[in-house]
């Protein structure tokens, strides 16, 4: 176990090593820090997807669901989509960065605080109840965005087309700063759960029994997962999909059902995967295309796999 | 002890529970009978806080169950569902090594392991212990889970139709280790099961229920009688006395 996460740390540690130095132009000095702040947002956001949906997946007990699935992407496309159809394409929340990032974290976590109050007041509190109303709404979000978009001007739309996709080519520094702290604060509050979660893992009856104060767990960990995902889409862009891929590449890959070696293993899938993806997308396309495509499509591919692999067994 | 007062549930209107109040005699079997939806399952479930009630109290040694800190709640009583599918790929041992989590918090000692060793020794499952659940038979599984509930080491223990899905030769394996449980180890134990011959031969006390309401209490004989099971299930069922067991014959 221990040789296999040093493994996942070691090719990790290269793909960053060759992402930072491979075809660096002789100018270093400008394109050494733009690569390293890319990285860094990189290892940020795809260490962030995959641990919450590695603690979504065992909240619900479910392998095959991400995060996704509360509406998030669909709300940060509808926000992008709103602003430009109601501000225009030169405003200010349009073009300045800072109050767009503003925006949507603090439209996506009101958003998750009503579904989180009105489900949760009523008793009988039930976590795939919110998820079901979750899915409405982001197809509801989504249908929104759509019929938005149809009606902007094809040079506007092309901006909002620029947002459906992850990028990590312009991050904002003093955005990616308070995103760490943002990141970092809540994993710290998240250490606190993460003795609970192998046994969460069992199902909540079993939770329940071996003492897990259940509700307030479940809560807790859904806030987190929110504020997580919130972050990350809104400091790169719709990546969530990722979570799905690297966390049941992990789950194959250490076998085991231990979060102490899961948590660490994902995130490491996660920035190889990532770094690795951005590496073709800048090294082999030459920035034609986008690393969201790419991971979209493997992990369509394997989402497809793990469906044809449930229904046999 | 534990003591249940005028405890209701409802489901969309419909009582399933209703006003139900019992104590729970220490040291003893006591099973739960009754026909199907009688409220027998749900009123186990809503002792064991798996499911909130609607109105009443459940007192688990004097103190009401929302009252008690959930770790230590899990060190005095255990609940073990009849559908026990999880998810994960466990062995036996792994499995059974979760029963410790009250006490260790994931962190097992020593001590911990050396439980969880006796809970396998002693549902006979020291030569599976290394192998997955999903490799084991229905019967091996049950047992797997009940050494995770006797790792767990709780004065109560309360179980749903623990014969579920087995043969004759589980069933009685797996009632002779619960007896023993309450002999040897002096736990109090409440099952919910549907054979009255079975909690006829096993157990101390037996609880009837039908229509989420309590028809008949008392020490075993009292309640596998020819009248009181007429009342309770709505058909002629003699009793026969054989080998000193009260026997219902009900087949024809």
């Amino acid at each position: 176990m221990k040789l296999k996460l040093t493994l996942l740390a070691a090719l990790a540690a290269a793909v960053i090593i060759a992402f930072l130095f491979v075809d660096l132009p002789h100018n270093w000095d400008y394109a050494l820090p733009r690569r390293l702040k890319k990285v860094l947002a990189i290892a940020l956001t795809g260490g962030a997807i995959a641990y919450a949906t590695l603690i979504f997946q065992t909240m619900t007990n479910n392998r095959i669901l991400t995060p996704n699935i509360i509406g998030l992407d669909s709300l940060y496309m509808l926000i992008q989509t709103f602003v430009i159809f109601a501000f225009g394409v030169v405003s200010l929340p349009s073009t300045n960065q800072n109050v767009n990032f503003g925006l949507t974290v603090g439209i996506m976590l009101l958003f998750v605080g009503v579904l989180y109050r009105l489900i949760f007041k009523r008793e009988g509190n039930n976590l795939f109840f919110l998820l079901l109303v979750g899915l409405v709404m982001g197809t509801m979000f989504g249908s929104m965005s759509t019929f938005m978009q149809v009606l902007i001007d094809p040079n506007d739309f092309l901006i909002v087309q620029g947002k459906m996709f992850a990028s990590f080519n312009n991050v904002n520094t003093k955005l990616l700063l308070l995103s760490v702290i943002v990141i970092a604060g809540v994993a710290l509050y998240a250490s606190r759960f993460s003795k609970y979660l192998d046994v969460l893992s069992l199902g909540k009856e079993h939770a329940v029994n071996l003492g897990i104060p259940y509700n307030f767990v479940v809560k807790n960990l859904l806030v987190i997962v929110a504020i997580l995902i919130a972050v990350s889409t809104a400091l790169v862009g719709p990546i969530a999909f990722l979570g799905l891929l690297v966390v049941n590449l992990a789950y194959q890959f250490m076998r085991t059902y231990r979060h102490r070696i899961l948590i660490p293993g994902s995130m490491l899938i996660s920035i190889i995967a990532l770094v690795g993806g951005q590496l073709i997308v800048e090294q082999v396309f030459t920035f034609e295309t986008t690393v969201s495509v790419i991971i979209n499509f493997i992990g369509g591919a394997y989402f497809l796999y793990l469906l044809l692999r449930e229904s046999k067994a | 002890m534990i003591e249940v007062k005028g405890v209701s549930k409802a489901y969309g209107g419909k009582p399933v529970v209703d006003n139900v109040s019992l104590t729970i005699r220490e040291g003893c079997v006591t099973s739960f009978i009754g026909p199907n939806g009688a409220g027998k399952s749900t009123l186990l479930s809503i002792i064991s806080r798996l499911l909130q009630k609607d109105g009443g109290e459940v007192l688990i040694d004097g103190r009401d169950v929302a009252q008690w800190k959930s770790t230590e709640l899990a060190k005095k009583i255990s609940i073990l569902k009849q559908s026990n599918h999880v998810n994960l790929r466990l062995t036996v041992r792994e499995l059974v090594s979760f029963g410790r989590f009250p006490y260790s918090q994931g962190k097992l000692t020593k001590e911990d392991w050396s439980k969880v060793d006796e809970a396998i020794a002693y549902m006979d499952l020291s030569d599976l212990q290394h192998k997955f659940l999903d490799q084991l038979s229905g019967g091996q599984n049950q047992r797997a889970f009940i050494a995770m509930v006797i790792a767990q080491n709780t004065d109560y223990i309360l179980l749903d139709e623990p014969l579920n899905n087995l043969d004759m030769k589980h069933s009685v394996q797996i009632m002779k280790v619960l007896r023993r449980l309450t002999e040897e180890l002096g736990k109090t134990i409440i099952i919910v099961i549907h054979d009255i011959n079975f909690a006829s031969c096993y157990s101390d006390y037996i609880v009837a229920l039908k229509d989420g309401r309590i028809v008949k209490e008392g020490p075993t004989e009292t309640i596998i009688d020819s009248a009181v099971l007429q009342h309770i299930y709505d058909m002629d069922i003699p009793i026969e006395l054989i080998n000193g067991n009260r026997i219902g014959v009900y087949f024809k």
